[in-house]
């Protein structure tokens, strides 16, 4: 099977050290699709991502994205992190356009589009609910905010892989359960793949199509888990049984992998 | 009062407060005028000697800000540079901290070896002992890019020059701009040592003439005028880094 990223027996340590973040790690995602990582911490999911979008190259194994093996910084992906990273000095407007004045075609094209790519970004702002926001600087807005004009930044050059790494993390549980919504909503509408990392089960459950568990360091897939719960999935599904008991199931798995 | 006239005129207060103690204390104890002087006998000297503190003091405020111009010029180049590459940084780092702990008045007598008295000896001591922390600054502000920007940049094909330009310099600017505070009162000690050992020029001759001639009240003043250059001067720097990088100065931490 091939899928659109494909991780075949990656070794990977950092720099000259010899401790393996991962090892022997397996993982194979279809376009769009929504895949979720899941494990204890220190299992190397970031390492994950890193290889994923040709920050880091492995030691051993192949990493592909869309067919085509992995040699250098995988542009056709965003990234957001728990951090929202933004620019202080930008407005929310002037971060999201910070992808399109750096990835090729757009910037050589961004004097002659300029216009285009505002209405894009204020589009996008509007999509996840930052309609009017465009003008403020990020200091002024909420976390949550912070972390919408984020995933915006990421979606901006419209890439066809997103690459999510513990993104509501540092948010309060009403305003993750929100942006989960916005996550899910971008992801039905782009119909794009997204690979997201985090710690938090049922958002796993809840958002993806397949939850890969992975093992303590050095990290590899122990578990992949199928949900077959219907899209388009409400926030009332995290309260079935059901769903209750996939996350039982799977927090099973990482109490093993923690052992 | 209100609490905010208050602060305002805070300054002016604890001034005409310590002017005045220092007036009764020297009349009270009787302190003769050439040990300490009264601060009325160093208004005295500055009117009788308007004239040639005018002349000296323009010409230590332009000693002292080519040298700082140097420095600013020279301090963010190497900044950038040390900034940029993790090797430079090792290289250059010890190099910097040697430099920086030499005494600069000892450097004095070699540049006027080389340069002879007076104008240059000046400039290059003000710009040798100022641009130190502009360096470290300019090279913070880099240093501390976060990495998960830096890996959003990176997958999107960002070259370092990018990064750099999108991200570092804005970002070392409010670095920048608080080190020139500290650097341009550095410039003026840089100038003054150098005009008071090997010059017939500046506040610092003009203090070391009037040291010889025995006119104590004559040095307080000199020490005045300086000290009025260095809050003029770093007032302009203060406010042109509040002018410039605003949106690193949101909390109202240090106005409470």
């Amino acid at each position: 099977m091939s899928g659109f990223v494909t991780l075949q027996g990656v070794d990977h340590a950092y720099g000259t050290s010899n401790t393996l973040a991962v090892q022997g790690l397996s993982i194979d995602v279809e376009e769009g699709e929504f895949a979720a990582v899941v494990g204890p911490s220190g299992c190397g999911k970031s390492t994950l991502m890193k290889l994923a979008t040709g920050l880091q190259f492995p030691r051993a194994g192949t990493v592909t994205v869309a067919g085509e093996k992995v040699t250098a910084p995988v542009k056709i992906a965003g990234m957001a992190f728990q951090a929202p990273t933004l620019l202080p000095w930008r407005t929310t407007l002037e971060n999201l356009l910070l992808p399109l004045e750096i990835v090729q075609p757009h910037r050589s094209e961004l004097h002659r589009k300029r216009a285009e790519y505002i209405a894009r970004a204020k589009n996008l702002l509007t999509s996840v609910g930052l309609r009017d926001q465009g003008d403020k600087y990020p200091w002024e807005l909420s976390g949550g905010m912070q972390q919408r004009t984020s995933l915006c930044r990421a979606l901006i050059h419209e890439p066809r892989l997103l690459m999510l790494d513990e993104p509501f993390g540092a948010l309060d549980a009403f305003t993750r359960e929100e942006l989960w919504c916005v996550i899910r909503d971008l992801h039905a509408a782009r119909k794009i793949t997204v690979v997201l990392v985090t710690h938090d089960l049922r958002e796993a459950v809840f958002l993806a199509d397949r939850v890969f568990v992975m093992s303590a360091r050095p990290g590899r897939v122990l578990v992949e888990r199928k949900i077959d719960i219907p899209r388009p999935r409400d926030l009332e599904v995290t309260y079935t049984s059901e769903f209750q008991d996939i996350v039982h199931e799977l927090r099973g798995h990482i109490v093993k992998a923690r052992q | 009062m209100k609490q905010s006239t208050l602060i305002r005129l805070s300054p002016w207060l604890f001034t005409i407060g310590l002017l005045v103690i220092w007036e009764v204390v020297v009349r009270a104890f009787n302190i003769p005028t050439f040990f300490l002087p009264p601060p009325t006998a160093i208004a005295q000297a500055f009117v009788d000697y308007s004239g040639p503190i005018a002349r000296n003091s323009w010409i230590t405020l332009e000693t002292t800000m080519i040298g700082f111009g140097l420095a600013v010029g020279f301090g963010m180049l190497l900044g950038l540079l040390v900034g940029w590459s993790r090797a430079i940084y090792a290289g250059l780092y010890p190099l910097m901290i040697g430099f920086n702990a030499i005494p600069k008045v000892a450097v004095v007598p070699i540049l006027v070896l080389w340069f002879g008295i007076g104008f240059v000896p000046a400039v290059l001591t003000a710009f040798l002992i100022s641009f130190f922390p502009i360096v470290v600054n300019v090279a913070t502000g880099l240093a501390t890019i976060e990495p998960e920007l830096e890996d959003v940049l990176k997958a999107l094909g960002a070259s370092k020059l990018d990064i750099m330009r999108k991200v570092g310099i804005p970002r070392s600017l409010p670095y920048f701009f608080g080190s020139l505070k500290v650097a341009i009162t550095l410039a003026f000690v840089g100038s003054v040592i150098s005009e008071s050992v090997a010059s017939n020029y500046g506040i610092g001759n003009l203090m070391l003439q009037a040291q010889a001639q025995f006119q104590v009240p004559l040095i307080f003043a000199g020490l005045v005028a300086l000290a009025i250059e260095g809050i003029a001067m770093y007032a302009a720097m203060a406010f042109l880094e509040s002018r410039m990088t605003g949106w690193a100065q949101r909390s109202g931490f240090a106005q409470n």
